[in-house]
């Protein structure tokens, strides 16, 4: 579905590669969580998948494949039919995201005004279906709203429906949830969970802390400084983080969330009937708080925490 | 519509206030309309006379009164040194203004919008200098230098019209529109350059809002982008500086029409000032004073027509 193969991406104006050379893959209705901190290249990787690169002020090699699309050197015409209408895009501010002036119902229906040949009737019932489709309460009620009268969460929501009207195999989505606040977020992931359910759809979720993405995502990989340095299930790399950076990561996150976290993990792996033995046996000190980094026995250099 | 209203009470409170302050300054300063009237030679009983049939012994508050309630009844009182009733006296004068004003406001709106486009787009470009070259060149050149310039090119040169014979507009109004476009184009010019430059740092800062990514990603490409969505919220900034270049472009043209001998309100103001003829001062600063609050408060109505945020006096 989605093939990043040795991307490198380097601004005109920046000494370091913005990207350094990354490789992944996305399957068919696979949710793969991106995370690092800023400036580790992950929303520059995104933004190449979506075509959203400013090309004239950087330069770019590798392949950059969505359903055997080069997303990387297409031309206009190429990207246009691609953008929106395989692939949607939700970004972090949703504020700023949507035109300030444009009934969000209108920008809902971009999409399928651009990609479609349906009548305006039959787009505001789509656009309307898709509000409904994101659990807004009264869809057209926000349908017919501008987004300075929307709370954070409901234009978020409104942002997705926007980026799912269409149907698009593969959802982006650029730390969608570090502009709200907790509870909305937690309702933010089990929306996006129940879309990868019901539509099939692909989803990148790209975040700067691995506990969302954990909630989120079965896979996930961690860049830092451009590019992966970890990648494989998201259980493997929370609970036995090989790379220092990792490690690093997992250390900021709080303490008695991550025994929250083992537990669900357990739960989890009893359900399935599948408790792995090489985590079950240190299970029993991870009460002590410190719990990932004191099972992992790395030490890395650079940790300061 | 309650923000309309409440824009409408305001206008009205402020031409209050300005009307009161117009009658005011013009009786603290100095100078004395009755010795102005009746010459350096009068008698004092002839001063006072005169005084006691102008009102100005009265008390000064009684005076604004009388004045003020005129105002509303269409009697802007008596020109002192005319002799004659301030309206009549003023409505001509308005008229060739008005005339002037506005082709100048159509100039620069036909011409201004066009051309901050191509220059948001051509940003960047290798020619750049020397648009901004141009543009400032435009801007810094005095209207009464640009009045000579197209006076003595047009005029004289040229002999499109003739410079200092204005005809009436009764009589020859495509002659009189034709020679108010010379005038028209001088005051337009600076004004031009200055929307051009505003539409071009909007433009490009509205490109740069993260909503035209957001737009990009639909797959429109950067023209529908301009004109789906970044026109429409550039359009804010325009119209308040077409507010208030309707109201400047009167301050202008009083310059304008000194040089190109134009029977306006300006010239008027200016003759009517030296002469210390008040009513005429005072009525001729109220009507400027509402022009320019009106073309504020115009402004505004349409900006909030436009941007549902500002019902809310989220922004200003």
């Amino acid at each position: 579905m989605l093939e990043v193969r040795d991307l490198h991406v380097k601004f005109h104006n920046r000494d370091r590669e913005a990207v350094a050379g990354v490789s992944f893959t996305l399957k068919d209705g696979e949710i793969l969580g991106l995370v690092g901190e800023s400036g580790s290249g992950k929303s520059v990787t995104a933004m190449s998948i979506a075509g959203l690169l400013p090309r004239k002020k950087c330069d770019y090699r590798g392949d950059v494949l969505v359903d055997g699309e080069d997303m990387l050197h297409a031309n206009r015409a190429l990207l246009r039919k691609v953008q929106g209408n395989k692939i949607g895009v939700v970004f972090q501010e949703p504020m700023s995201a949507m035109d300030p002036l444009m009934k969000v119902g209108k920008q809902v229906e971009e999409v399928l005004e651009i990609h479609t040949d349906l009548s305006p009737e039959e787009r505001k019932k789509r656009a309307i279906q898709a509000l409904e489709d994101v659990e807004l309460p009264d869809p057209e009620e926000v349908y017919n709203k501008y987004p300075h009268e929307l709370s954070g969460g409901m234009l978020q929501r409104s942002m997705i429906a926007a980026a799912i009207v269409a149907r698009p195999s593969l959802l982006l989505l650029d730390e969608p949830t570090t502009a709200l606040d907790v509870t909305i977020q937690a309702q933010i992931l089990e929306l996006l969970k129940k879309l990868n359910k019901k539509h099939g759809m692909s989803m990148l979720f790209i975040s700067h802390n691995l506990n969302v993405v954990r909630k989120l995502c079965k896979r996930v990989a961690v860049m830092q400084r451009g590019v992966i340095v970890e990648e494989g299930s998201t259980k493997k790399v929370f609970f036995h983080p090989q790379h220092p950076y990792t490690q690093h990561l997992i250390e900021c996150i709080p303490a008695r969330v991550k025994v929250i976290a083992r537990k669900h993990a357990e739960e989890e792996a009893e359900e399935a009937g599948q408790m792995q033995p090489a985590e079950g046996g240190q299970t029993v000190s991870a009460d002590s708080g410190n719990a990932a980094s004191a099972d992992s026995g790395q030490t890395g250099g650079d940790r300061n925490g | 519509m309650k923000y309309a209203a409440r824009r409408i009470l305001a206008l009205f409170i402020t031409m209050i206030l300005v009307s009161f302050l117009a009658f005011a300054a013009f009786h603290i300063i100095s100078g004395d309309p009755a010795r102005a009237i009746l010459g350096m030679n009068a008698t004092e009983k002839q001063l006072e006379m005169m005084r006691h049939e102008l009102g100005l012994d009265k008390p000064f508050l009684v005076q604004y009164f009388n004045w003020l309630l005129g105002f509303f009844s269409g009697n802007l009182g008596i020109s002192y040194s005319y002799r004659q009733p301030v309206a009549s006296l003023i409505i001509p004068k308005l008229k060739v203004t008005l005339v002037m004003v506005l082709i100048s406001f159509v100039i620069i709106v036909i011409l201004s919008l066009p051309l901050g486009l191509r220059a948001a787009q051509k940003s960047g470009s290798r020619f750049e200098w020397l648009r901004t070259t141009i543009n400032q060149l435009c801007m810094a050149v005095p209207a009464f230098f640009l009045s000579i310039l197209v006076s003595y090119v047009f005029g004289i040169i040229l002999k499109v019209f003739t410079p200092g014979d204005f005809p009436k507009m009764e009589r020859d109004l495509f002659g009189a529109i034709r020679y108010l476009f010379f005038a028209a184009v001088c005051i337009a010019i600076p004004r031009i350059a200055m929307a051009v430059r505003m539409l071009k740092s909007t433009l490009i800062e509205e490109m740069e809002k993260d909503y035209v990514r957001t737009a990009i990603s639909r797959g429109n490409d950067r023209v529908e982008v301009l004109k789906k969505h970044v026109m429409k919220n550039s359009l804010v900034p325009t119209i308040t500086f077409l507010g208030q270049t309707m109201a400047e472009i009167v301050g202008g043209s009083i310059v304008v029409e000194q040089v190109f001998g134009i029977p306006g309100m300006g010239r008027f103001l200016v003759a009517s000032i030296s002469n210390r003829d008040y009513p005429v001062v005072e009525a001729l600063v109220v009507i400027l004073a509402f022009w320019v609050i009106l073309s504020g408060t115009v402004a505004d109505l349409i900006n909030q027509k436009i941007d549902p945020r500002l019902k809310l006096g989220g922004r200003a």
